[in-house]
């Protein structure tokens, strides 16, 4: 059983262009309507970084600044988990693209956009932290997955761990591959000890499917089919300031039962 | 820490297959690279190849995660016994308690390459494909767990070259934290145009053999592998090897350049060694990253040399395996874990001429010499460090 605190919320897609404005369609006070965000610009990149960033990485570290900003925590302090199904799906086709032709040229800088922890690594230039960073996947269960890291990464001492989760939905022909719904980015700063900003206490054990409560639907349901969806179930308790426990499902069958106080 | 038992573990690679072959080939100096063959990406370069791929399907109920990375991921599940001591280790503490990390950078993407140049008319995917078992990086970490019948928190971890030295911290965590009481960890890479091309495009491949830590050093050899370790909660003392420490770091300066004065390497050693109470003249050799790139081997030396002075020897084994990516990882592990075992200072291949700018102890020849404490590095793109300690508990 781990305890943590929730300092900070960052949040993107269409109709959540902000925790803000998110926390009310969450909590029901308002309608989610489908207005695609403004595209992120974010200011901690220096500009080369930022023009040569995949657009998830943008995305990413758009919601990463949010959940740091006024919580107290400084940017180099907190390790990072990134957590994404499917990396920089528009890098991807263009690399495919690129490899089908007869006598392959490949990009430079598509080929460092295509690893993995590329958002992760763009992040860490942007912050200016050297703390552990981790990029994983667990395709539809990859927001469990980095719940689970995160969670061990406070057990084992870091003082703050910074985790983000975003699927943006692939270009043709991939999209019919693998369906990811609407894009998405969240970004959830948990922390060992209360620091500047609570917006929740979070007590975090494993349970078996047995054993935890039912799986929440997610809402709003166009998010549904985007692995960084499941964590808006949780982000919904959070809204609304309840108390109560979520289950939060783990790749391999298990899952978190995560208990939210305000 | 409280050193984390390595209960068994096992590789394929450009070396052979089996722990056996590997000790083998590191004592007779005999290298697994050769003159790139792969017929998908006619590249002028040598690579490390795994032979007998390409007729190896996978059958059974998991058929439809076949793909050359699934492939290599099967074979080495295997080999030297694995699979057996891993279903003991899901007798005794139940599946569910038995987590699965494993690194690899593409997974299955070969399948992707191959489905988008027979894209039908219409540009959609050919039928034959499917994304989920091959494609997605989970694809490995899901096939094994599924194979082993295990039940534990599974992932993939991918963080280009240093994906299966990170999947060992992550897994001491896991332990350490009560979700699980042991680990399979691990990667497999295989062979893709994706990774040739990528690294022609940097301009980093070898045109011969890659010659790490050499004056005249021009690049790296990519190769392909697939390794495992079983970790377990319970190391009783003198039972046998260990993990006994990793570190952890981001160079926060560069995608795919390192830090020029390693500062990130620097730190990630140092976290090792904090992490397991160890000294760095307690350490009796460095298995390097050491990629044979200029720009890599340079800055390496410089956060060796910072850490440990001269005190240490230490070599790539590299000129070997190749840069297996994602594997290098498990690679370096196993490599690591057999010099304990088998008394074992791997020297170096292929190498010429040491380079005068590097000022830390490069081991030339193998000696065969006991020892207890071995710290591996691995680095990635993203300036994502890790640095593993394996010693004898």
């Amino acid at each position: 059983m781990i305890e943590a605190f929730l300092a900070g919320v960052g949040i993107l897609g269409p109709g959540l262009p902000d925790w803000p404005a998110a926390r009310r369609v969450l909590a029901r006070v308002e309608p989610w309507r489908a207005a695609p965000p403004a595209e992120p610009r974010p200011e901690s990149l220096p500009p080369n970084e930022r023009r040569r960033g995949a657009r998830t990485a943008r995305w990413a570290i758009g919601v990463a600044e949010e959940a740091l900003r006024g919580s107290g925590v400084a940017a180099g302090e907190a390790a990072a988990v990134f957590a994404s199904s499917s990396g920089d799906g528009e890098t991807l086709a263009q690399i495919c693209e690129a490899l089908a032709q007869p006598a392959p040229e490949m990009s430079p800088t598509r080929f460092h956009n295509s690893v993995h922890n590329a958002a992760c690594g763009y992040w860490s230039i942007a912050a200016g932290c050297s703390r552990p960073a981790v990029a994983l996947c667990a395709h539809d269960s990859s927001f469990g997955a980095a719940l689970i890291e995160a969670a061990a990464q406070l057990a084992g001492g870091e003082r703050a761990v910074l985790l983000a989760a975003y699927d943006l939905p692939y270009p043709a022909p991939l999209d019919a591959a693998r369906p990811l719904g609407q894009p998405l980015a969240v970004a959830l700063l948990l922390c060992g000890e209360e620091r500047g900003r609570t917006l929740a206490r979070l007590r975090l054990e494993s349970a078996s499917p047995a054993q935890a409560p039912a799986a929440a639907p997610v809402e709003p349901a166009a998010f549904a089919a985007n692995p960084a969806g499941r964590a808006l179930p949780l982000l919904a308790r959070v809204a609304r300031g309840e108390a109560a426990v979520v289950r939060v499902d783990l790749p391999g069958g298990g899952a978190l039962a995560v208990t939210a106080r305000p | 820490m409280k050193p984390l038992a390595v209960t068994a573990f096992s590789i394929v690679s450009p070396l052979g297959r089996g722990r056996a072959a590997t000790l083998e080939a590191l004592r007779a100096r005999r290298g697994g690279l050769r003159p790139n063959d792969f017929a998908d990406a006619p590249l002028e370069t040598w690579i490390g190849r795994v032979d007998g791929l390409e007729v190896a399907p996978l059958d059974g109920e998991l058929a439809h995660y076949d793909c050359r990375n699934n492939r290599l991921a099967a074979l080495a599940f295997e080999e030297d016994g694995f699979g057996a001591v891993v279903a003991r280790a899901r007798e005794r503490y139940g599946a569910s308690r038995v987590a699965v990390l494993l690194g690899t950078t593409t997974s299955g993407i070969a399948e992707t390459e191959r489905a988008w140049r027979e894209r039908q008319p219409d540009g959609s995917l050919p039928r034959w494909y499917r994304y989920r078992e091959t494609h997605n990086l989970f694809s490995l970490a899901d096939f094994v767990r599924r194979r082993a019948r295990l039940a534990g928190p599974a992932t993939t971890i991918s963080t280009a070259c240093s994906s299966s030295a990170k999947v060992f911290a992550a897994a001491g965590r896991l332990i350490e934290a009560g979700f699980a009481d042991a680990a399979v960890v691990g990667g497999v890479d295989t062979l893709c145009r994706m990774t040739l091309h990528g690294f022609r495009s940097l301009e980093l491949l070898a045109r011969g053999p890659c010659r790490p830590c050499d004056a005249e050093r021009d690049g790296l050899s990519i190769g392909e592998a697939a390794g495992f370790a079983l970790l377990e909660r319970d190391a009783a003392p003198g039972s046998g090897l260990a993990l006994l420490g990793y570190g952890e770091s981001s160079d926060a300066y560069h995608m795919s350049s390192p830090h020029p004065e390693g500062a990130g390497a620097a730190m990630a050693m140092r976290a090792a060694l904090d992490r397991a109470g160890v000294r760095p003249r307690e350490v009796d050799y460095i298995n390097l990253h050491g990629t044979g790139t200029p720009a890599n081997d340079r800055a390496e030396d410089a956060a060796v040399h910072a850490v440990f002075g001269d005190a240490v020897p230490c070599s790539s084994t590299k000129g070997w395996t190749g840069h297996t990516l994602g594997a290098a990882g498990i690679v370096e592990a196993v490599v690591a874990l057999l010099c304990l075992e088998h008394g074992l200072l791997p020297g170096s291949l292929n190498l010429r001429r040491v380079d005068p700018a590097l000022r830390s102890r490069i081991a030339l020849e193998t000696e065969a010499r006991a020892l207890r404490r071995v710290l591996s590095n691995s680095f990635g793109f993203g300036g994502s460090n890790c640095s593993l300690l394996f010693g004898t508990a």
